[in-house]
């Protein structure tokens, strides 16, 4: 009714003798063409990388010549971390003990409590100073990690000191008593 | 009480609009997507919560692998020239300038770089190549090469990059930031993969806070 009748000599209406050829729908079948173009997009989301690298910046300090110009920090305020081999954590709050009876294991882990419930003891968040640690055994992931670690926790200074033979030695001991299986 | 009879319709979709959609999907996929080049040096790189998108243009690129070889990669090839040509009147080396700018990185000492340089691409492949020095303080060639870098770079700060292998080992990370401290370099990148900020922690409650992370 409120249709038009808009095929021009659809067929049914042909005059007596009137041979058409007959018309061709225009209309093609794409159902074949987005079979491809889903196979394509596959193709691409598999094999694209979406993730950029991204990157961690690291400043470095000027190193210090004279003694007077190195920073202090208060012995409160302090973490030092140390990093071992097979990804072993150290840490010791303050300054080494000569007994070493601040000096404790943890993991990568269990690191992020630690310097947690530090950062919340510490009084005056200017005083909370975390010096990292790495000996010769430690790979570049264990220091990007507890680098991270600083970024995660918002630890604004830091500082990566070279190991002293002490904790060398106490860290290769810590070690070697961990391989036994003591349960410790 | 007869039902009015429904009037079958034809299983036939119009598929248009679906090519469409699908076109367009392929299109940005194909734009958006980078090839990974292929990298002479193997490294899988650590991961680390940090946000900001590692740089492309106008870098200076120190790799360590995994045994602690280090190799140096730049881009720049007016720099590159002019580190030939230094090289070629300070140290008398006969390096082939030109084939010393095609190189992408290098990763020999300097008494092997004329050989290294030799060597057809293909062939440089970061398990045979013996990698810059650097194991020795006193012999650290990187120094020498940092100092080439920023001397070629008169002033201007190129993005210096730091990728390491996972299980590079610290000394080799140790010496090459002594080198970069050495030529004052004091700030780097390190190229990491992203990795998502772990709830509860200090950084995700500012994130939530809507603060901006100071990189």
């Amino acid at each position: 009714m409120a249709e038009m009748d808009t095929s021009s000599g659809g067929g049914h209406k042909k005059g007596p003798g009137v041979k058409k050829g007959k018309k061709l729908s225009t209309r093609v079948d794409l159902t074949p063409m987005v079979d491809l173009g889903f196979l394509l997009i596959t193709f691409f989301i598999f094999t694209t990388t979406m993730s950029q690298a991204t990157a961690l910046k690291l400043i470095l300090p000027k190193d210090a010549d004279k003694p007077e110009d190195q920073n202090k920090a208060k012995q409160s305020g302090v973490i030092t971390i140390l990093l071992g081999r097979d990804n072993n954590v150290f840490y010791y709050e303050g300054e080494l003990a000569i007994d070493a009876s601040n000096f404790k294991t943890s993991t990568f882990k269990d690191i992020r409590e630690v310097l947690i419930n530090k950062k919340t003891s510490v009084k005056d968040l200017k005083d909370f100073v975390v010096i990292l640690k790495p000996s010769e055994e430690c790979t570049y992931r264990n220091v990007v990690d507890i680098l991270d670690e600083m970024a995660i926790n918002v630890c604004t200074r830091y500082a990566l000191v070279d190991i002293t033979s002490i904790e060398t030695q106490l860290v290769k001991k810590t070690e070697e008593m961990a391989g036994t299986p003591t349960g410790q | 009480m007869g039902r009015a009879k429904l009037p079958r319709k034809s299983t036939n979709i119009d598929m248009t609009a679906m090519c469409d959609v699908a076109f367009l999907l392929l299109s940005f996929f194909i734009l958006t997507t980078k090839f990974k080049p292929s990298e002479a040096i193997a490294v899988t790189i650590p991961k680390s919560v940090a946000a900001k998108v590692a740089p492309a243009k106008d870098i200076v690129q120190v790799i360590i692998d995994k045994d602690g070889k280090v190799f140096l990669e730049m881009d720049d090839e007016t720099v590159k020239e002019t580190i030939a040509n230094t090289l070629n009147n300070t140290k008398g080396m006969n390096l082939d300038v030109k084939a010393f700018k095609k190189s992408p990185f290098f990763g020999a000492p300097f008494s092997a770089l004329a050989a290294f340089i030799s060597l057809p691409e293909d062939q440089r492949k970061g398990n045979n190549l013996p990698g810059i020095p650097v194991k020795d303080t006193s012999s650290n060639e990187l120094v020498t090469w940092m100092a080439l870098v920023r001397d070629a770079y008169q002033g201007k700060k190129p993005n210096l990059l730091l990728k390491g292998d996972n299980m590079a080992k610290y000394p080799a990370f140790k010496s090459v930031v002594d080198a970069f401290k050495k030529n004052d370099f004091l700030k780097f990148q390190m190229v990491t993969n992203p990795e998502p900020v772990p709830t509860g922690t200090d950084l995700w409650k500012k994130a939530q806070s809507g603060e901006k992370r100071e990189e």
